[in-house]
């Protein structure tokens, strides 16, 4: 949809890599001698183009939820690099981290949680402003306020800005997070399933709502989510992730039409149609997701993939670009490159 | 004669503040072996209907008019000991939120099994664990996980094991509340293409409830759509799909868009659900409604039939 895409990307990721620690007993771990921990996310790298939607799709447990947080360094990476406008954020302590956090803002996935039962709209609204102290007076502030609740479309500011998180509807809610988000005028946002929480007739609108604003801003936006089917409607790029693993990336229609790993394919074959004349659910790959603190050895989809042969027990597929702008982690795919 | 037949159920909830209209004159036929799918957002009343038709409303619930046809009989006079020969072997149901509706300190085994010699006191206990097997088998469990405790399954597989449960004493009707959500996609693919062959291979007579029009589109032959406590758009799911009626029904196909389609902006319904304690006078749809008249406003429209297949719809414009 967006195409000034010129100048560089806006986040470049690289190798990056998130392990949690499980707690084990004392004499386990002195016993077998070594740390376990959920490979959360374990190598991926992608970048996100200025002004550019990208939805970044996987079931629960594949680690979409943390690369979100990774990247607005809401979690600490173990190893990689995050760079933001070319420089490296990945081990800016969260002082240094304080002037970026201007520019990039999340979006969280339950808007009964992610606000304040304590505060009132305008406090909610207005606490990013007030830390950055971006506003010189408190008229100011409450300008700013008024102004991205119109945005929102909570109309009239006044109605809302005295009231607390309870008095609100789950779409007013997620309103709100959104105008704190946007309230800085970020360059970045990361939402991360914004509306599952949501009912299905205002879905819809809160998912617009978020991309008017980004697109009147030039912000560039990473879409988390499980939603193939609305993911296609919205994003520019789609990253496909499983266990830890990117598995396929590129332009929307591309992997919708002509997916070409055997989870993407799968994942789309899951996807229910809104037509009764198609009631097909003819092949669903079996099994379900692997645990992330033992994952299959080499490609790690193999153990569900109809078409593993023995190389995908062994080695794990590296992602390389087999066409212009589409990436694919798999070793069917992995024509010789005449280079 | 349909084997489950609602005559204007009304059920409605006590509160401190007056009665909360949950469902509203509901008429509903699900046929011998078809599937019925009701679909509508949450607080339409969905779950209420299913919760009325096995009786096991809570506490302020209470079914206020209508009648509820089970095989020609009716259940809403029945008191609970009579009722508790119709759950489980008439209609049984699975209910939502799987990965709660286990038992987490007993094995699902002898869950299933005491399931089984509940209904039918007469089965020994190694003939219910043989039966119980069998079940976890036909819903496509490994029957030697039968002495698994819930937390050793998956979410996927906790989904068959309340399936298998449900089917235990081999009911006529099974009421399914909302059996995908909260699963991932394919798993949720795979329970989708359980319920449909266990709907064949049985003969099962279904209620599917869903939020998830695509869901029930799956499965079911004849579809509900629910607004607000009421039935607003009902019948041939072919002929509603292609030519929704309704302005709620055409709103809530435009929410939800398939993955196949050519991509567009996504329609949306303005507005929000009313407060089922005080419903908007009239159509309770007419504040969203984008044609809305005024004489949406003053009567409450009746569901009629339209055309000559089977379709009904509920609204003025008809």
């Amino acid at each position: 949809m967006t195409s000034a895409l010129s100048d560089g990307p806006i986040i470049e990721v690289e190798g990056l890599k998130k392990y949690f620690p499980i707690k084990r007993g004392f004499f386990t771990t002195v016993i077998s001698g070594e740390s376990v921990s959920v490979k959360a996310v374990d190598d991926i790298s992608f970048f996100i183009k200025k002004g550019e939607v990208l939805g970044l799709v996987g079931e629960s447990g594949s680690g979409k939820t943390t690369t979100g947080r990774l990247i607005v360094r809401l979690a600490d990476p173990t190893e990689g690099r995050i760079r933001y406008k070319g420089k490296d954020i990945s081990k800016l302590s969260s002082r240094e981290m304080k002037p970026l956090r201007k520019e990039m803002q999340i979006v969280f996935q339950d808007p009964f949680e992610s606000l304040d039962p304590r505060m009132i709209i305008k406090d909610i609204v207005a606490e990013p402003v007030h830390i950055q102290k971006v506003a010189k007076t408190e008229a100011e502030v409450e300008e700013r306020v008024k102004q991205i609740l119109r945005e929102v479309e909570l109309v009239p500011p006044e109605e809302f800005m005295y009231r607390f998180p309870h008095e609100l509807s789950g779409g007013q809610r997620q309103r709100v997070a959104i105008a704190r988000a946007f309230i800085l005028d970020p360059e970045f946002i990361v939402a991360d399933e914004p509306v599952s929480m949501l009912d299905v007739s205002i879905r819809a609108e809160i998912l617009n709502l978020m991309l008017s604003l980004v697109q009147r801003r030039g912000s560039s936006f990473l879409y988390i989510t499980h939603d193939l089917a609305l993911s296609r409607h919205i994003c520019d790029r789609i990253a496909v992730m499983y266990l830890g693993k990117l598995v396929e990336l590129g332009e929307t229609d591309t992997v919708i039409r002509k997916p070409l790993h055997p989870y993407t394919q799968a994942l789309i074959a899951a996807v229910p149609v809104p037509d009764p004349s198609s009631k097909r659910i003819g092949e669903v790959i079996s099994g379900e997701i692997p645990s992330p603190i033992n994952p299959p050895s080499g490609c790690r989809f193999h153990t569900r993939c109809p078409y593993a042969h023995t190389r995908c027990a062994e080695e794990d597929p590296p992602l390389i670009e087999v066409e212009k702008d589409h990436w694919v982690a798999c070793h069917l795919v992995d024509i010789p490159q005449n280079s | 004669m349909p084997i489950l037949q609602l005559d204007n159920l009304t059920t409605n909830y006590h509160t401190a503040r007056g009665w909360v209209r949950a469902a509203e004159n509901v008429n509903l036929e699900l046929e011998k072996g078809k599937a019925l799918g009701l679909v509508g957002e949450s607080g339409c009343g969905k779950t209420t209907i299913a919760l009325s038709i096995l009786k096991i409303l809570p506490a302020g619930g209470r079914i206020r008019g209508g009648k509820i046809l089970f095989d020609g009989q009716d259940l809403v006079p029945l008191n609970d000991k009579e009722m508790r020969k119709i759950r489980w072997k008439g209609i049984s149901i699975v209910f939502q939120g799987s990965m709660n509706a286990l038992n987490p300190v007993f094995k699902v085994g002898g869950q299933i099994v005491e399931a089984i010699r509940l209904h039918e006191p007469d089965v020994s206990k190694s003939d219910a664990y043989k039966r119980a097997e069998a079940l976890l088998e036909m819903v496509g469990v490994e029957p030697s996980r039968v002495n698994n405790y819930p937390h050793e399954f998956s979410g996927g597989m906790r989904q068959r094991a309340l399936i298998a449960m449900a089917l235990a004493a081999n009911p006529k009707v099974l009421v399914a509340d909302e059996p995908g959500t909260a699963l991932d996609v394919i798993v949720q693919a795979q329970v989708l293409q359980l319920m449909r062959s266990l709907k064949e291979k049985l003969g099962l007579s279904m209620l599917m409830i869903s939020h998830d029009l695509s869901i029930v589109a799956e499965v079911c032959e004849r579809i509900a759509i629910m607004y607000a406590g009421k039935v607003v758009e009902y019948g041939d799911i072919d002929a509603i799909f292609k030519e929704p009626l309704h302005p709620y029904t055409q709103g809530l196909l435009g929410a939800f868009p398939g993955i196949t389609e050519q991509r567009k902006k996504l329609i949306s319904i303005p507005g929000q659900p009313p407060d089922l304690l005080n419903p908007p006078k009239g159509c309770r749809f007419n504040p969203r409604c984008p044609y809305a008249m005024d004489v949406c406003k003053e009567k409450d429209p009746q569901l009629e039939k339209v055309g000559s297949g089977d379709h009904y719809v509920s609204c003025f414009l008809y």
